[in-house]
């Protein structure tokens, strides 16, 4: 118990706050790596994973290849791909890491989010005379969102789990506290460093759960007018209501 | 006018759904596709707006064949009710009536006019605009399937057992909102049901089929009632039994109808009144 308090102290002591070596920088420069490496799987992996949703082609391919992704040990690979393109191309090593891990959660959220859809409504649509491009933008999309944002629920946390990582090739981040504790075999700081990364991930968690709430369609939550607090896929419970009513 | 021609359909997996099919479907009746399930009927109605195609043999709309039109400009003018309604989920009522009219790029006031007068004409309050699909009940999305089909103003409305999921009254409701529509806009309706009855209440020509689309009988219902052509459709009709099989029974000096097995179903006036 005193090492935590000795932690919490830590955190908050004037030189964190204040000082050189800033709480708000480390946060800072941790959260700027999630949001980019985030981003950047979002453009590969969203347009993939609409592309096997919509057609149904490809899942097997995409579950194998996101399967070996996440297999991929980050620290390995962080260290091969620095050497390869050379330290001073660290920050684009570890965003490349970083996208690796991102990109199956992210694959995985878009393509279930349109699976989830209703055959039936799609099929109405395309009935209708919706071509598939409209079928994918009005229809499919906008009632796969919730699932969407799941994946990048996960991806996001997954990432700024890793992110501690950039430490280990100078690049800064809440890990750098963790790797100078460990070096230092300063405990408060290691501890405090890892105090301050499960407090960032709560908060990310938790904006995401927000947005994911707000996701969910109109129509499709009115069905659910029930608040549930514990929900974490606002789709699935949604359906599994419909289903057994 | 549809016309089928030698219309087979085999899908990918070896199914034969559709065989040698020959039929004509007049303009601005009703023709109902009746039979039991899995005999073809959606994929017969599904041929027409290319929501399936055919192996072989041509399927013509006023004498244009389907095969060369494009299949979106062709959906968007041929009205498509389904049993499950298809609503989408997360547009309001009045969006989902006009979907196709928007997609079309008919403007939003004049939409929403359109919509509003659509929902008068299947017989829905107003105020039921601006509600989601599910907050409806099953007879009134019902209506609102059959107002989107409507909303392009289509020569050919498509119907696929629309009232299979309510309840027998709201079901006879719409089948006589339905008929009492048809007298006024006297569109090309094809109407499937596995439901002989329905078929025979609303159908001007009402086409009997076996397994793989084979046509066992086509007419009015009253040419059908009167000489079914096989000893299916007599059984499919239930010309032998039930509530067809009507006798006269004498009581008291008044003449009782009875079915078959024996309790009143009304009694024989005179006159000619009635069809
Ligand atoms: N996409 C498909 N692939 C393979 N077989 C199909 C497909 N769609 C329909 N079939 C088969 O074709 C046959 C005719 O099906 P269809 O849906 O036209 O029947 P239906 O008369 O509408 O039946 P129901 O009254 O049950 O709706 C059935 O044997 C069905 O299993
Ligand atoms: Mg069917």
């Amino acid at each position: 118990m005193t090492l935590f308090a000795e932690a919490i102290a830590w955190i908050f002591s004037p030189e964190r706050l204040l000082g050189g070596n800033p709480v708000s920088q480390r946060i800072g420069e941790h959260l700027r790596y999630t949001l980019i490496a985030l981003a950047v799987s979002a453009l590969i992996a969203v347009p993939v994973g609409y592309l096997i949703g919509h057609s149904g082609k490809g899942r097997e391919v995409a579950v194998s290849l996101a399967g070996a992704a996440r297999a991929l040990p980050s620290l390995g690979l962080l260290t091969i791909l620095t050497l390869v393109f050379g330290i001073g191309q660290a920050p684009v090593a570890a965003t490349v890491v970083f996208v690796v891990l991102g990109v199956p959660s992210v694959l995985a959220g878009a393509y279930a989010g349109i699976e989830a859809v209703d055959r039936n409504v799609v099929d109405a649509a395309r009935a209708m005379g919706m071509t598939e491009w409209q079928i994918l933008v009005r229809v499919e999309a906008p009632l796969g969102l919730p699932l969407l944002i799941g994946g990048l629920r996960s991806a996001a946390l997954q990432i700024l789990a890793t992110a501690v990582l950039a430490a280990y090739v100078g690049l800064g981040g809440l890990g750098i506290y963790i790797q100078r504790g460990i070096a230092l075999r300063t405990y408060d700081e290691m501890l405090g460093g890892a105090i301050l990364i499960v407090a960032l991930a709560l908060v990310v968690d938790a904006v995401f759960a927000l947005l994911e709430r707000l996701a969910v369609p109109a129509g499709v939550s009115g069905r659910t007018k029930r608040p549930s607090p514990f929900r974490r896929r606002a789709l699935t419970p949604a359906t599994a209501i419909e289903g057994a009513g | 006018m549809i016309e089928f021609r030698s219309v087979t359909k085999r899908f990918p997996d070896g199914t034969s759904a559709v065989s040698n099919l020959d039929l004509v479907i007049p303009a601005h009746q009703t023709t109902v596709l009746v039979g039991s399930s899995g005999c073809g009927k959606t994929t017969i109605l599904r041929m027409i707006n290319r929501m399936v195609d055919a192996t072989s043999g041509t399927i013509e709309i006023d004498g244009d064949d389907v095969a060369t039109l494009e299949p979106v400009r062709l959906r968007r003018r041929i009205g498509y009710v389904m049993q499950n309604t298809g609503l989408l989920p997360h547009r309001r009522v009045l969006e989902n009536i006009v979907t196709v009219p928007r997609l079309n790029g008919m403007p939003k006031a004049e939409a929403t006019e359109l919509g509003l007068r659509l929902m008068d004409t299947v017989g829905l309050d107003r105020g039921l605009a601006r509600r989601y699909p599910s907050q409806l009940s099953g007879g009134q999305q019902q209506r609102v399937g059959v107002a989107r089909g409507l909303a392009v103003d289509p020569n050919i409305l498509l119907m696929d057992e629309p009232f299979g999921a309510v309840d027998p009254i709201v079901r006879a409701e719409l089948q006589t909102e339905l008929m009492r529509l048809q007298v006024t806009l006297g569109k090309t309706v094809v109407f499937v049901t596995h439901d002989i009855d329905e078929a025979f209440l609303l159908g001007d020509q009402v086409v009997i089929l076996q397994q793989h689309a084979v046509v066992a009988q086509r007419g009015t219902p009253g040419e059908i009632l009167a000489h079914p052509a096989s000893g299916f459709v007599s059984d499919f009709i239930g010309a032998e039994r039930g509530k067809r099989a009507l006798r006269i029974v004498e009581t008291n000096g008044s003449r009782v109808v009875v079915d078959a097995d024996g309790r009143p179903a009304g009694v024989l006036v005179d006159g000619k009144n009635g069809s």
